[in-house]
């Protein structure tokens, strides 16, 4: 099972390829609106390329709930177990 | 109150012979082709395995993140856009108020590859992995908004869509939008991005590509007896369309003025032309009345002539109806003989030639005419013809399916 590292790295990957940020800014405490201002549309993209490579279902109503990076890579984390 | 004159400050292009309009326009007048075989793995098992690409892949020259949110459409539209816009000179809320800066930026399909990747991944991979940009890309008017966006253009920002004349139609609004009083400055042309087996299957279907299979390059033949169709390509076309008085206000550089356009329908058949060509024909006199046009003075047309065997022929009969014996004195060409058809872009990159003939007092050639059809009695050069000095009128003209005509007439600006 991949660390909290591999996860967050992993989804850095995909915030950089969606977004164009650079994937070190995406560390656990940062929000994806507040500091990596990423729009609501961009995240529909990031959650759906997750769950394709984490292998992981992530709800539209649980996406809410996914503020800050450090919150999306718990739930994948907690989903892979 | 007297009408506003509207002229030409900007021009862009991205086309199958050109990144931009230097290139497209050294290419187009050294009889340059741009048609290839494609390479992709669908085209194994395709009636037509030819077409012409934009010769500088969008996705080489716009940002990453930029680009994968566009369809290719668009992002052919916004390479186009962003050079005229700059040549232009004009900056939004700077020299143009946004309020009064507007788009009018055809396509004739759309967003066709963004629909049918995504619905690739639905039956693939399921209703999960429909991209949720894809309602924003796909859109007819995605092309015109994007470009809103970049430029910042606040007033209409409109898509006129009438299949292979919506570039021509793209032009005549931003006039209409300009001579109305609701823009200063407007944003006009088309954009085309099809070339993917399923439209490539039906208009080969539709015995509208031609089915040659000889050297690609010679397969776009307008008014030649071996014509049998078209060669699909892509690119976009936009000029900057300007009110006179505020070009002249801001010292602008004026490539030409748009005298007026015609715009009519064949009511006839929803995919052949007219035979008589009697739509096109009023189009082009409409053109010629509303820009109060001596037909004596025009010297120039960049013609549809898209290599199809009525069309060609339809498209010489409206000269010579309208023309009547100064048609001996009008340089025709077609630059689809290099080009390929680029459906709704071909109006809008056939406009930036039509100027730039203008400006650059030659008309390209058209090439493949080896054995001209006798049943079209025009003066065509196979190597570029220089125009005459002085004051001069080009006309572009464009149809498409629907009975869709459209003729814009163009004429030297001198101050």
């Amino acid at each position: 099972m991949a660390s909290t590292e591999e996860i967050r790295a992993g989804l850095a990957e995909l915030v950089n390829e969606v977004t164009g940020l650079d994937a070190d800014e995406v560390q656990l405490d940062k929000s994806f609106t507040e500091d990596l201002d990423v729009d609501s549309l961009s995240m529909v993209e990031i959650v759906v390329a997750a769950e394709e490579k984490f292998g992981v279902t992530i709800p539209d109503d649980e996406v809410k709930n996914l503020k800050t990076v450090g919150d999306a890579v718990g739930y994948i984390e907690k989903q892979s177990a | 109150m007297s009408r506003r004159r509207v002229v030409v400050t900007g021009l862009g292009t991205t086309s199958p012979v050109g990144g931009d309009v230097a290139s497209t326009w050294e290419a187009l007048l050294a009889g340059k082709s741009g048609v290839r075989h494609l390479t992709e793995d669908w085209v194994e098992e395709m009636p037509v395995k030819i077409a012409a690409r934009a010769a500088v892949d969008p996705t080489d020259v716009l940002d990453r993140v930029v680009a994968r949110r566009l369809d290719r459409s668009s992002q052919l539209a916004l390479v186009a856009a962003k050079e005229a816009w700059a040549d232009s000179g004009l900056v939004s809320g700077e020299s143009v108020d946004g309020d009064r800066l507007g788009v009018a930026l055809a396509s004739g399909i759309g967003g066709v590859i963004t629909l049918l990747s995504n619905y690739d991944a639905l039956k693939e991979k399921g209703p999960r992995r429909v991209s949720p940009l894809a309602v924003p890309m796909l859109m007819p008017n995605a092309p015109a908004a994007q470009v809103s966006l970049h430029v910042g253009a606040r007033a209409a920002v409109n898509t006129p869509v009438s299949a292979c004349a919506s570039g021509n139609e793209g032009v005549s609004l931003a006039l209409d939008q300009i001579r109305l009083n609701r823009a200063d400055v407007v944003l006009a042309g088309g954009t085309e991005a099809a070339i993917h087996p399923l439209p490539m299957a039906a208009f080969a279907n539709m015995m509208a590509l031609s089915k040659n299979a000889g050297d690609p390059t010679t397969v776009s033949r307008p008014w030649d007896v071996g014509r049998d169709g078209f060669v699909l390509g892509e690119g976009a076309g936009c000029l900057v369309l300007e009110e006179l008085e505020h070009a002249l206000a801001r010292g602008a550089t004026i490539y030409a003025e748009v005298l007026g356009a015609g715009i009519t329908a064949d009511a006839h058949d929803i995919a052949q032309p007219d035979p008589e060509g009697r739509g096109g024909t009023r189009a082009i006199k409409r053109a010629l009345e509303e820009g109060d046009v001596d037909p004596a003075s025009i010297k120039h047309v960049n013609a549809h002539a898209t290599s199809t065997p009525q069309g060609d022929i339809a498209e010489g009969l409206m000269l010579h109806a309208v023309l009547g014996k100064h048609v001996d004195d009008v340089v025709v060409t077609s630059t689809k003989s290099m080009t390929g058809h680029l459906l709704g872009g071909a109006g809008a990159l056939e406009s930036v030639a039509t100027v730039k003939a203008i400006v650059e007092r030659v008309s390209p050639p058209t090439i493949n005419l080896d054995d001209k059809d006798l049943a079209v009695d025009l003066d065509i050069p196979t190597s570029p013809r220089e125009l005459p000095a002085g004051d001069i009128v080009a006309l572009n003209n464009s149809f498409g399916f629907g009975g869709a005509n459209v003729a814009v007439a163009y004429a030297s600006y001198s101050a």
